[in-house]
This record gives structure tokens, C-alpha cells and sequence, in this order.
């Protein structure tokens, strides 16, 4: 039982990282792409908590955590330069 | 004292005076003059030893497995050598006290002059020829920034380059010699070579070995051809010309020959090498110096002159000759070194060292025209001064040498040399110093102080005594003479230094000297005229020819390699690579698969779908640039997300980190860049292009293909490391043990060069900013119009409140880091990320406000740490950086283990933190307008405002 929902949640968010990269290309403006690569990042954290579950151990957590504490920082950046240009004024 | 200390008091000496030099000039020189005369006292102390036939020797162990052993020995050449170079040190430690202005840096100058000095009592007092190279190329070193003390001097620096480059090339060519003579020995010690005289000179390897040796000797010496750099480097203040280029420094090649003449000399290659070139250097050198009107420059020649004649000495390879060239390497040291003195006082007094513009200063400055007239005349070698006995059994050793066949060549060309040093002498005296009294000296000339005329003269009393009574001299010069001559030779019975040698040849020769000597400076008007009209080639223009040429063929190696497009360094790469893989693939052979592939699962599939797709994008749409970024931050996530799918979290986090402040950096650095990129190449030259990137990519993929689905041939080493990580390191983290502990010298080198580089980082910003830019920069107009806050609310607040978290999640993944997923260098990258995000939220000037140390003392206490680290196991008796660890209980928590690896770790986190922060912050500080104001407050708006309607 518990392998076939690994199955299935893996295809799916596998399947929105994709998605989420279609947005990505096809943009079409800016904010479109910046969102889609943040989507990308919050599937990649689930991607690791599964990958935690599955494997039964729990440093993918923390590695997790990292993402979830750090990824945010770059798509802020990314708005900060889109909308003034210098990211530390 | 212990010989390592007396070699090792200058070198620690050499602190005192740069910090003595706010103590005012005096203090200054007299710490420097006590460094100097507690290592003679010391020298002095070991000195009945080497009397009474014992030689004291010291050993520290370096690493012996190479034969390298820091090796010290005190015998009569090395003693005598150190004596003179003590000695005459101290007397121009005085005299520069004196000569150096006010303007003059004294504490730096001192400095200098006692490195040079520990590293001439390094070279005379080595036992280990491998450390006799070190110091040797320290002298180089050393006398590079005395000649170049006054550095707004143009022809100071070119002198000092000049000194350099020659004396290195020849340090250069004598490492190779030495290694060679090392290897025919089978041992570095000079003890063990110097007894295997028989096995070097039948060795095959003998002549290239002299050959290498004699061009690092000639070179320091300044024998012809190489002798050029020694009147360039007259540039230098006179203190250093008397001390270097007179007694120590150009007898440093001399002193070597001595100290290897009992396993070179004796062959015909030596002789006829070395004697011919003293002899040549010799002529050349003196009829040089009649020429030349600079004071400086003439003693300059007559030095190079009157090394030729040591060097000829030395050459002609009899126990007498041996005798007279030590007895005249004393006598030329005292003085030359008492001439240079006297021609420092000159310039320093008469505001010129132009023999044309000098002339009747006898009246003016009788002191020292007396130290002049005698020093000079002995030079010159008129009997009753101590230049006379030594050039007496110069002459008297040429009447038995001879060149090839005819008899008369050596004594002749010995007196044509003997007879233009003494016509320079004589150009000296009466040019300089005899004649009428002028009234248009630059300066008024008169004595000067006590301190400046006490060295020389105190030279001159010796010069005197030693030529009135040689005997005097003859025990040392002897004992000497016999450690020269070592176990093959013996001192002639019956020799005895004398001032009356009877009336022999050698003494005709000196008289028909002294005579023509003295018709030559009548003469010397249509002499000059003749030598003007003869158009000698400069031998500067020579050399800077010479350099030029080597110049100009590496840089046109260099540049077709090395052009600065990035563009050429990657092409040049992956042409290699996939050349290097055809030829792999053409060549070698590929054994059947040893391991199953993994298998496809949807994750694996998406993950390769995304890489391939986002980096195809790349291709098309690189020309925009911030998309472009946005694309490798999908690579970036891919990376990550596949290290963390093939167990390797940590490479994760670590990954994830760098593409954060990756992305930062990109973003500060495209504020600064158009858009889009211009379309440059041509179509032809990016299907040039594509094809080799395509090509090179191939072969990249398939040769790690190939490599994924087969073990290595040879067994890897990480099953040693896995076996030991424990064991040896105490950390289960075999990456952070291999980090730290393994590879430990590695990252400690890694973190200097990142500190480094975000040092020059800081430093160009530094530049550009004081430079012409700077008005650009800050009057920028933004390109586009602004949207939103600058400080917005929502962005401060959630910094402020994620800081303590950001920083909590650093310190565990660094606590943790031996030995789970972690460690020093993630945890400053995370730390790192946590103090730019302040930046981003609330501004550069408020962040930077509240920034209370500089982020490069942080990087320097990073690498200080990891430094003192390493130090630390020597107390234990370990060598640098071996890292030991236990288990302590503090009472509340649980057993905690200690690394000392963990203050190692440490200094990687600072050093981390420190470089990224400092690189981040000077591309922030280039982006500052000149419409933003230093802020105090954290956002824009007032949270606690009342709504008003």
C-alpha cells in the first residue's frame, strides 16, 4: 500500500516540477518565470520530504529545512531586481 | 651561542627596527647596532673552538627524507666570513645612522639590512648546501629592496630589477648545479661532499655541475660577462653599496668557490674557466672604472676588477694562490669598504659624485681626504698599505700561470690590470680630491660628524696595520687559507706574509704598475677622448635588449593561450577534453560493463527531463540575460535535488547554498548590465562554436558514461578513508573528516585563496571607486522607472524575525558537522545568507551601520584560527595540522565529543562567512547612488502610524 502512494505522490510532483518548467519557459512576463522556479523550489522540498519518507531516514528533513529556509532568499532577490533594479539598496 | 641563534638573531633582529622607528632615529639604530654586535659577540664566543680544531655544528631536522637538514657548521672560512660580515655590518649600521636623511624610513631601512645580514651568515655558516640555496636566494631577495630603498628613484628600481634578475637567473642555474653535485655525493651535507673530491671529478656529471655552480657564483660575484648589474646597482644609498658590494653580498660567489675548491678545483675545465674569467673580469673592470666619472660607479668597476682578481686567484688552483686570496679578500674588504664610505661622504657633503664637478676638496675635508688618500693608495697597492702584500703574491702567482703556450700573457695582462687599478686609484685621489679649490661645488663641502668618519677610519687604521706589519694577519689568514684548502692541500713551507719581498718579478711588475699607473692619469684627457670615439657597448642596453626579447616571445606564447575571452579558454578546454577522450576511446580498451544501472523511476526521468530542457533554453535564450539566470537556477535546484536522490545530503545543502549566493551575486552584477546581449560573432563563427561544444560535450558524456558502468582498474581510495575516518579523525562524516583532517593542508590553502580573492574583490571596488568612475557610478540614473518600496515592510519584518532561526540552524549544522551532514563550510554560507538577507530588507547603509567588525578581519580571523589550529599539534609533538579528539561530559548534557578538528572548522566558517559577505558588500557598495541617503531607520514606512482618513 504505503509503495503505491510513493508511486503516486512521486508522479505527482514530478509531474508539477515539469509543469511548473513549461510556465518557466513559456513565461510569458517575468513574474511568471520567477514564480514558476518557486514552485519549482517548494516541489523540490517536497521531492526531498518524500525521498525522506521512502528511505526512512531523517537527514533529508534538514536538507529540507535548508531549502525551505534558503530558497525563499533567491526569488526574493530575483523580485527585488525585477521591480528596483539593485537588490541591496 | 648556539649557531642557530647567531644565524637566527638578524632574522628575528629584523623586527626591532621597524618597530623602534617611531622611537626616533637614534633608539632606531642602536637596536639594530646591538642585534648585530650580540651576533658577533656570539660568533666570537664559538671562536676558541674553531681555533683549537673542533668544529661546533648545529642540526635541526627539516625533512631528512630529501637529505634537507637545516645544518649549520662554524669552520675558518665560514668564521672569517661571518667576522667580516658581522664587523663591517656593525661599522655600517654607524655610518647609516649618519647618512640617512630625515626623509628616509631608517626603521625599514635596518630592516632590510639585517635580513640581508642573517642571510649572509646563513650562506657562510651552512653545512647543508640545499639550505645554503635558501639563503643564497635570500640574499638576491634581500639586496632586491636595499638597492631599491629609494624607491622614488627610477634608477633605483631598474637597479635593484637589474640586480635581481641576474642574480637570480644565476641563483637558478645553481640550484641545478648544486642538486647535481648533491646527487654525485649522494649526500646535501657540504662535510660529506667536500671529502668526495675523487667521485665528483670523475663523474660525468662534473662538468655540468661546475658549470651551473660557477654561473650562480659569476652572477653574485660580478665577473665579466655578467658584471653589469653591480654599477646599476650603485643606485642604491652608499651604506648599502659599502656593505653589500664591497665586503659580503659579491663575495658571496667567492666565497662559495673557496668553500667548494677542494672538490672542484684542480681540473683544467676549472682552471681555465675560472682563472680566465678573474683574469679577463680583472683588465675589463679596471680600464672600465679609469673611465668613469661617477665616484660610485668607478668603485663599482674597480670592485668588479678586483673581484676578477680573487676569482683568478682562486682559478689557478695552488696552495698559494689559495693564501692570497683570502689574505686579499680581507684586505679588499677593509678597503673598499672605507672608499665607499668616503665617496658617501663626498655626495653627502659636497652635494655631487661627479669627479668632474669635484676637485680641491683636500683643503675642504682634510679628515677625509686622509681616509680617501689612504684607502685609495692602497687600493691602488703602494707598499706600506695592506693593498700591497696581497697583489704582491697575485703578481707573483701570474708569473707562474700561464694560458696556452706563450709565457708572457698572464703576468702581462696581471700588470696591465695592476696598472689601471692603479691609475683609477690615483684618478680617485687627484681628480677628486687633489687640484685647485672650485667655488661651484653643488653643496658647501666640509668633514662631516664622527659618525660618519669613524667607520672609515677606523677601516684605514687596519688598513695601515695590516700593511705595515702583515705578520700580523698571517695566523688568521693561514687558518683560513688551510680550511680553503681543506685535506688537499697544505700552506707552503716557508710562506710568510711579508711586506718586503725582495726584489723579485712579481715586484718589478708592481713598480712598472705604479709608474704607468701615474703616466696613464697624465694622459688621462686624449685616454678619455680615445675611449669616448671607441663606442664600448652598454652593456645596459644589452641586457634590457635581452629582456625585451624574452619578454616579447612569452607574451607571444602567452597571449594566442591567454587573451582574456572567456570564450577561448573554454574552447581551448573542450577541444582538449575531447581530444583527450577520442584519443582514450581510439587507443584504450573498454572491458564489458562490471554494474547494472540504475533504474528509470518517474523522479529520475523528470529530474533528466528538466536538466536537458532548461539547459537547451539556455542555448536559445542566453541573449536575455536574467532569464538566462533564471534558467541555471533550475539547474542549480536539479543538482541539488539530485545529489540529495544519490545519498549525498550534505553535497545538497551545500549546493543549494552556493546557488543562492550565486544568484545574489549574478543579480548585483546584471544591475549593471544591459538586458540583453549583443549578437557579436559572426554566424560562421557560432557554428564553430556549437560544433565544438557539441563535439566536447559527447565525449565528455560518453566517457563518464562509460566510466559510471564499470569499477575503476585501480581500487579507489575512498575505501581507506571510510576505514579511517573514524579511527584517525574521530568524525563518522568521512567529507567533513576528509575536509579537515585528510586533506586538512588542502582547505587550508582553500580558504586563504577564497580570502584572497574576496580581498581583491574589495580592492578593485576600492580602486574603481577612488578612480574616474566613481562620478558615474553615483550619478547613474536607473533605467527603468521603480516599482514598490524600498524598504518594504513584509521583507524586514520576516528577515528580522527568520535571523535568529538562520543563525540557530548555522551553529548546528557546524556543531554537528564531523559527524553527520554538515560543517564548517555550510554553515557559513548559511550564516552568510542569513546577514545579506538584512542587506536586501533594509538597505545597505543600515545594515552596514550595525556591522561592527570588517568582514575582512574576518576572513584574516578565519584563516588565523585554522592557523593556530594547525600550530597547535606541534606542542604535542606532531606535525601542522593533525587533529586529535575525545569525549568530555558537561554535567547537564549528554557526552559530548571535541575535535580539535572542530578550531579548524571553525576557521572555514569565519573564512567563509567573511569572503562571501565582503565580495556581496563591494559589488553593493559600487551600485551606491548619490539619491539614496545613509537611512536610520530599518523600512520606509512607520508601522505604528494611525490610520487616518
Amino acid at each position: 500500500m504505503m509503495t503505491l502512494a510513493f508511486i503516486v505522490s512521486f508522479f505527482c510532483v514530478s509531474l508539477a516540477q515539469v509543469l511548473a518548467m513549461v510556465r518557466l519557459i513559456k513565461g510569458p512576463c517575468v513574474g511568471d518565470r520567477i514564480l514558476a522556479l518557486d514552485t519549482m523550489a517548494v516541489n523540490a522540498i517536497a521531492l526531498l520530504i518524500l525521498l525522506g519518507l521512502a528511505g526512512g531516514t531523517q537527514i533529508y528533513f534538514e536538507a529540507a529545512l535548508i531549502f525551505a529556509m534558503l530558497g525563499f532568499v533567491s526569488t526574493v532577490a530575483y523580485a527585488r531586481f525585477v521591480l528596483r533594479g539593485d537588490i541591496i539598496e | 651561542m648556539s649557531l642557530i641563534l647567531i644565524v637566527l638573531a638578524p632574522f628575528l633582529g629584523a623586527l626591532l627596527p621597524a618597530v623602534m622607528a617611531n622611537a626616533g632615529r637614534r633608539t632606531c639604530a642602536l637596536t639594530t647596532l646591538t642585534v648585530s654586535a650580540v651576533a658577533l659577540v656570539g660568533l666570537v664566543s664559538r671562536v676558541p673552538e674553531v681555533l683549537a680544531g673542533d668544529m661546533p655544528v648545529a642540526q635541526v631536522e627539516w625533512m631528512p627524507e630529501l637529505g634537507l637538514n637545516f645544518t649549520l657548521m662554524l669552520d675558518g672560512l665560514g668564521l672569517f666570513f661571518a667576522a667580516l660580515i658581522l664587523g663591517i655590518g656593525c661599522l655600517v649600521i654607524i655610518y647609516a645612522r649618519y647618512y640617512l636623511s630625515r626623509d628616509d624610513n631608517m626603521g625599514e631601512f635596518f630592516t632590510y639590512l639585517l635580513l640581508f645580514q642573517g642571510a649572509m651568515l646563513g650562506i657562510v655558516l651552512s653545512d647543508n648546501i640545499l639550505v645554503l640555496l635558501v639563503f643564497w636566494e635570500l640574499t638576491s631577495l634581500s639586496s632586491f629592496l636595499l638597492i631599491g630603498y629609494w624607491k622614488h628613484l627610477p634608477d633605483g628600481r631598474q637597479g635593484a630589477r637589474m640586480a635581481l634578475t641576474v642574480t637570480g637567473m644565476g641563483g637558478l642555474a645553481m640550484i641545478g648545479g648544486m642538486l647535481i653535485l648533491g646527487r654525485i655525493a649522494g649526500s646535501y651535507d657540504l662535510s660529506v661532499i667536500l671529502e668526495n673530491r675523487e667521485a665528483i671529478q670523475a663523474s660525468p656529471l662534473y662538468l655540468p655541475a661546475l658549470l651551473l655552480i660557477l654561473l650562480g657564483c659569476f652572477t653574485k660575484s660580478a665577473q665579466f660577462p655578467f658584471h653589469f648589474w653591480l654599477p646599476h646597482a650603485m643606485a642604491a644609498p652608499t651604506p648599502v653599496s659599502a656593505y653589500l658590494h664591497s665586503a659580503t653580498m659579491v663575495k658571496a660567489g667567492i666565497f662559495l668557490m673557496a668553500r667548494l675548491w677542494p672538490v672542484l678545483s684542480g681540473t683544467e675545465v676549472w682552471f681555465y674557466l675560472v682563472a680566465g674569467t678573474g683574469l679577463v673580469t680583472m683588465v675589463i673592470g679596471a680600464v672600465v672604472a679609469l673611465f668613469k666619472d661617477d665616484l660610485k660607479a668607478l668603485l663599482a668597476f674597480s670592485t668588479v676588477s678586483q673581484l676578477g682578481l680573487i676569482t683568478f686567484l682562486l682559478g689557478t688552483g695552488s696552495a698559494y694562490a689559495a693564501v692570497a686570496a683570502v689574505f686579499h679578500i680581507l684586505n679588499h674588504a677593509i678597503f673598499k669598504c672605507a672608499l665607499f664610505m668616503t665617496a658617501g661622504i663626498v655626495d653627502h657633503e659636497a652635494g655631487t659624485r661627479d669627479i668632474r664637478r669635484l676637485g680641491g676638496l683636500w683643503r675642504l675635508m682634510p679628515v677625509t681626504f686622509a681616509i680617501a688618500l689612504i684607502s685609495g693608495l692602497s687600493l691602488a697597492g703602494v707598499p706600506l698599505f695592506n693593498g700591497f702584500p696581497s697583489k704582491e703574491m697575485m703578481l707573483e702567482e701570474a708569473t707562474h700561470v700561464t694560458f696556452f703556450g706563450p709565457e708572457w700573457l698572464v703576468p702581462a695582462l696581471a700588470t696591465v690590470g695592476a696598472l689601471f687599478s692603479a691609475a683609477y686609484s690615483f684618478r680617485l685621489i687627484g681628480h677628486a680630491f687633489l687640484g685647485a679649490k672650485r667655488d661651484d661645488y653643488p653643496a658647501k663641502p666640509h668633514d662631516p660628524g664622527i659618525g660618519m668618519w669613524g667607520p672609515p677610519a677606523l677601516l684605514c687604521v687596519l688598513v695601515l696595520v695590516i700593511g705595515i706589519l702583515p705578520w700580523l694577519a698571517q695566523p688568521a689568514v693561514f687558518f683560513v687559507a688551510q680550511s680553503v684548502l681543506g685535506t688537499t692541500a697544505d700552506i707552503p713551507e716557508g710562506l710568510y706574509l711579508k711586506l718586503w719581498p725582495g726584489i723579485t718579478e712579481a715586484l718589478m711588475m708592481s713598480a712598472i704598475s705604479l709608474a704607468g699607473g701615474l703616466v696613464v692619469l697624465l694622459l688621462f684627457r686624449p685616454a678619455a677622448w680615445l675611449w669616448t670615439a671607441a663606442h664600448v657597448p652598454h652593456a645596459k642596453s644589452i641586457f634590457d635588449g635581452i629582456v625585451a626579447g624574452a619578454v616579447a616571445l612569452s607574451r607571444g606564447l602567452t597571449q594566442p593561450l591567454h587573451d582574456g575571452a572567456f570564450t577561448r579558454y573554454a574552447m581551448i578546454f573542450a577541444v582538449a577534453v575531447a581530444a583527450l577522450s577520442g584519443h582514450a576511446w581510439l587507443t584504450g580498451e573498454v572491458g564489458p560493463p562490471t554494474r547494472e544501472p540504475l533504474p528509470m523511476n518517474e523522479v529520475a526521468v523528470a529530474g533528466w527531463l528538466m536538466l536537458v530542457t532548461a539547459t537547451a533554453a539556455i542555448v536559445v535564450f542566453h541573449r536575455n540575460r536574467l532569464f538566462a539566470l533564471i534558467l541555471m537556477g533550475i539547474v542549480g535546484l536539479m543538482v541539488s535535488i539530485g545529489f540529495a536522490l544519490f545519498s549525498a545530503p550534505d553535497l545538497a545543502m551545500t549546493q543549494i547554498s552556493v546557488e543562492v549566493v550565486t544568484i545574489i551575486l549574478l543579480l548585483l552584477a546584471l544591475n549593471f548590465l544591459p538586458d540583453e546581449t549583443p549578437r557579436e560573432s559572426s554566424g560562421l563563427r557560432r557554428l564553430r562554436d556549437g560544433t565544438v561544444a557539441v563535439v566536447g560535450g559527447l565525449m565528455a558524456a560518453g566517457l563518464s558514461y562509460h566510466l559510471l558502468l564499470r569499477d575503476f582498474v585501480e581500487p579507489s581510495i575512498s575505501a581507506y578513508q571510510l576505514e579511517n575516518s573514524y579511527k584517525g579523525g574521530g568524525g563518522t562524516n568521512v567529507v567533513n573528516v576528509i575536509l579537515v583532517d585528510f586533506r586538512g593542508f588542502d582547505t587550508f590553502g582553500e580558504i586563504i585563496v577564497l580570502g584572497i580573492a574576496a580581498v581583491v574583490i574589495y580592492a578593485l571596488t576600492e580602486a574603481l571607486l577612488s578612480g574616474p568612475v566613481r562620478a558615474k557610478l553615483l550619478n547613474r540614473r536607473p533605467e527603468k522607472d521603480l516599482a514598490g518600496d524600498m524598504h518594504p515592510l513584509m521583507m524586514v519584518v520576516l528577515t528580522r524575525v527568520i535571523m535568529p532561526l538562520v543563525l540557530m540552524v548555522g551553529v548546528y549544522i557546524f556543531l554537528r558537522g564531523h559527524n553527520m551532514p554538515g560543517g564548517g563550510f555550510i554553515a557559513g554560507l548559511i550564516v552568510a545568507i542569513g546577514l545579506v538577507m538584512q542587506y536586501m530588507a533594509s538597505g545597505y547603509y543600515w545594515a552596514a551601520d550595525r556591522q561592527r567588525y570588517p568582514f575582512h578581519g574576518i576572513i584574516g580571523a578565519g584563516v588565523l584560527v585554522a592557523g593556530i589550529t594547525g600550530i597547535g599539534a606541534w606542542f604535542a609533538g606532531y606535525p601542522f595540522l593533525t587533529s586529535s579528539y575525545g569525549y568530555i561530559t558537561i554535567p547537564p548534557l549528554e557526552e559530548f565529543e571535541w575535535a580539535s578538528a572542530m578550531g579548524f572548522d571553525l576557521g572555514v566558517f569565519l573564512a567563509v562567512v567573511g569572503a562571501v559577505m565582503l565580495s556581496l558588500e563591494s559589488f553593493a557598495r559600487m551600485a551606491r547612488r548619490r539619491d539614496q541617503k545613509d537611512s536610520e531607520h530599518a523600512m520606509d514606512i512607520d508601522p505604528s502610524r494611525k490610520e487616518t482618513t
